[in-house]
């Protein structure tokens, strides 16, 4: 038996892709279906010299690891929907103070406290738009255990790359199913480690004056450099500044270090597009089922692809008007009322021909579901 | 080969999705061959119908769900009237002599087996209900092998109960035999 090979969760698989990448504290509070996270954390991370705290609640959890997080740690915390709504303050927080930190949002399926123990994937947007002002995040997921172990660890490394919060938007299906995984060897995913500030003590130090480069060392809180953290608009000492010129760069700055390396964050995969008469797009588990549709068809001959998206947010529009260009129809596939839809009508050259097969009632969406859509488009009735 | 659907239902508390669990573990990690487990469930700890789906196979599968089981296995009369119509036709049908009333025929072979009274005639315990029914499962079908079963049981079972869960699956091994 290869020992690398596990018939796990696919919460468990994003815990051990976290202790992977260095993980070495997590706070959080449990919520299903999210929980098994917390439980392998707590089992795992005392034993091999981390923390894990159980807060009171998701603000104090998401509070605690923004705080580990400054004084060097690689952090993580793992909620669902409601817990998800109350992070959003120190969401935005990180965000403005540039805070390395991943967040796992497993989703349940309705609204507010919908159904805890069944799948959506409604918080597409909240993901997006959720803390208030101008702001860019990054928003990954994926739709079998391998890659949730790569997409989990790409989201550290994103978070240390660009000092932003990056999401890891999972849902019921993915999060619950067991499925076989190979744990890749350590070396064989490339980890991005942190980068430390450089400056000597009571030398005057500019913590959000970034390099030529773009990346913005970070120092340990609490270390060599004394410096000020804030979610105020500041300037790049870090201290509160209400100078237009100074908060114009600020919001400049925060949104355009990911919209302008959308190319590089960007992750996909594609099956059959070259010559697909109709494209699917989907992500997350609900791409299992499209997948499953394209697999097939294409079997009896059918002209059918798939896009699966794994980088939500930057929304990768060039990647999705080139691959839909020669498409004749295009049909989104998710488990939400058309949050990606959206998106792929402002991408694409002719949006009458975009299409939503979905399904909000907390039931996976299953290959008959998406196949009634395809009928109707192609006029065959259901 | 054939992809074999399977779907456990019950009671939550009586172990069906260990069971379920146990089995596609089994089929993964010592038979060399692919398989998904999902779950549906209730926000109750116990009490509410439990369902839980595996698929084995040799080839990717990318839809986890189980719309038409070739054996559906119900321990709880709530779970064979809800889910017994779905069978696939010539499918398997187990359920359990004290649990469940069969009252309509389905297009498929049913076993009606006394899987929880044997449990508690020859070792007293219904905690180890499921590894019987496991067992029975094995016995009646030989998708994995016993002895991958045994070796999951010895991982996941603390050591204290592992011999009476070896017993449970000999016994369903057993009952499965004779009801093949």
């Amino acid at each position: 038996m290869n020992e690398n090979l596990k018939f796990i969760q696919g919460n468990e698989v994003c815990v051990e892709a976290a202790l992977y990448t260095g993980l070495d504290f997590f706070a959080g509070y449990p919520i299903t279906p999210s929980t098994e996270i917390m439980e392998h954390m707590a089992k795992r991370l005392p034993k091999i010299g981390g923390k894990f705290l159980q807060m009171e609640d998701e603000i104090a959890s998401l509070c605690a690891i923004i705080g580990a997080s400054l004084t060097g740690h690689k952090v993580m915390t793992a909620t669902s929907g409601p817990g998800f709504s109350l992070m959003q303050e120190a969401l935005g927080y990180a965000i403005v103070a540039e805070i390395p930190c991943v967040i796992v949002n497993v989703q349940r399926g309705g609204s507010s406290t919908g159904i805890p123990t069944h799948v959506g994937q409604g918080d597409v947007m909240q993901a997006r738009w959720g803390t208030h002002g101008d702001h860019a995040i990054i928003v990954m997921t994926a739709s079998n255990h391998q890659d949730v172990f790569a997409i989990t660890v790409d989201a550290f490394n994103l978070a240390e790359t660009y000092r932003t919060p990056v999401i890891l938007l999972f849902d019921e299906v993915v999060g619950h199913m067991r499925e076989r995984i190979f744990i890749p060897k350590k070396g064989e995913i490339p980890l991005v480690e942190r980068l430390r500030a450089s400056v000597k003590r009571g030398v005057d130090f500019h913590p959000y004056l970034p390099r030529e480069d773009g990346r913005l060392p970070i120092s340990d809180f609490g270390g060599v450099n004394r410096h000020n953290v804030t979610g105020l608009a500041h300037d790049m000492w870090g201290f509160p500044s209400d100078n237009p010129q100074v908060v114009h760069g600020l919001i400049r700055h925060l949104v355009d270090k990911i919209q302008n390396n959308t190319h590089k964050i960007a992750k996909y995969k594609e099956y059959y597009l070259q010559d697909a008469r109709t494209i699917l797009i989907s992500y997350g588990s609900a791409a299992r089922s499209a997948l499953h549709v394209v697999e097939n068809r294409r079997s009896r001959g059918e002209k059918l692809g798939l896009l699966e998206l794994q980088t939500l947010w930057p929304f990768p529009y060039y990647l999705v008007q080139e691959k839909c260009a020669d498409a004749k129809y295009v049909v989104v596939v998710e488990m939400n009322m058309g949050q990606i839809l959206q998106a792929v009508k402002v991408s694409v050259d002719r949006p009458e021909r975009v299409f939503l097969a979905n399904r909000i009632d907390g039931v996976f969406i299953t290959p008959t579901d998406i196949r009634n859509i395809l009928r109707l488009i192609e006029g065959k009735g259901v | 080969m054939e992809r074999h659907r399977l779907v456990f239902s019950g009671s939550g508390g009586q172990g069906i999705i260990t069971a379920a669990v146990i089995l596609a573990e089994a089929a993964v990690l010592y038979e060399n061959l692919i398989a998904v487990q999902t779950q549906s469930y209730g926000a109750e700890a116990r009490g509410g119908a439990t369902r839980s789906d595996v698929i084995i196979s040799d080839s990717a599968i990318y839809f986890p769900k189980v719309n038409q089981p070739n054996v559906l296995i119900c321990l709880s009369q709530e779970a064979y009237n809800k889910f017994s119509p779905i069978i696939r036709p010539g499918g398997l049908l187990i359920t359990d002599t004290r649990y469940v009333k069969t009252h309509r025929k389905v297009d498929a072979r049913q076993r009606e087996l006394p899987m929880y009274q044997t449990v508690m005639e020859k070792i007293g315990k219904p905690i180890v209900f499921n590894i019987c029914m496991l067992g029975a499962l094995i016995g009646l079908t030989d998708f994995v092998k016993s002895g991958s079963v045994k070796k999951v049981l010895k991982t996941r079972i603390p050591s204290d109960f592992l011999e009476i869960n070896e017993k449970a699956l000999d016994l369903g091994m057993k009952l499965g035999n004779a009801y093949k």
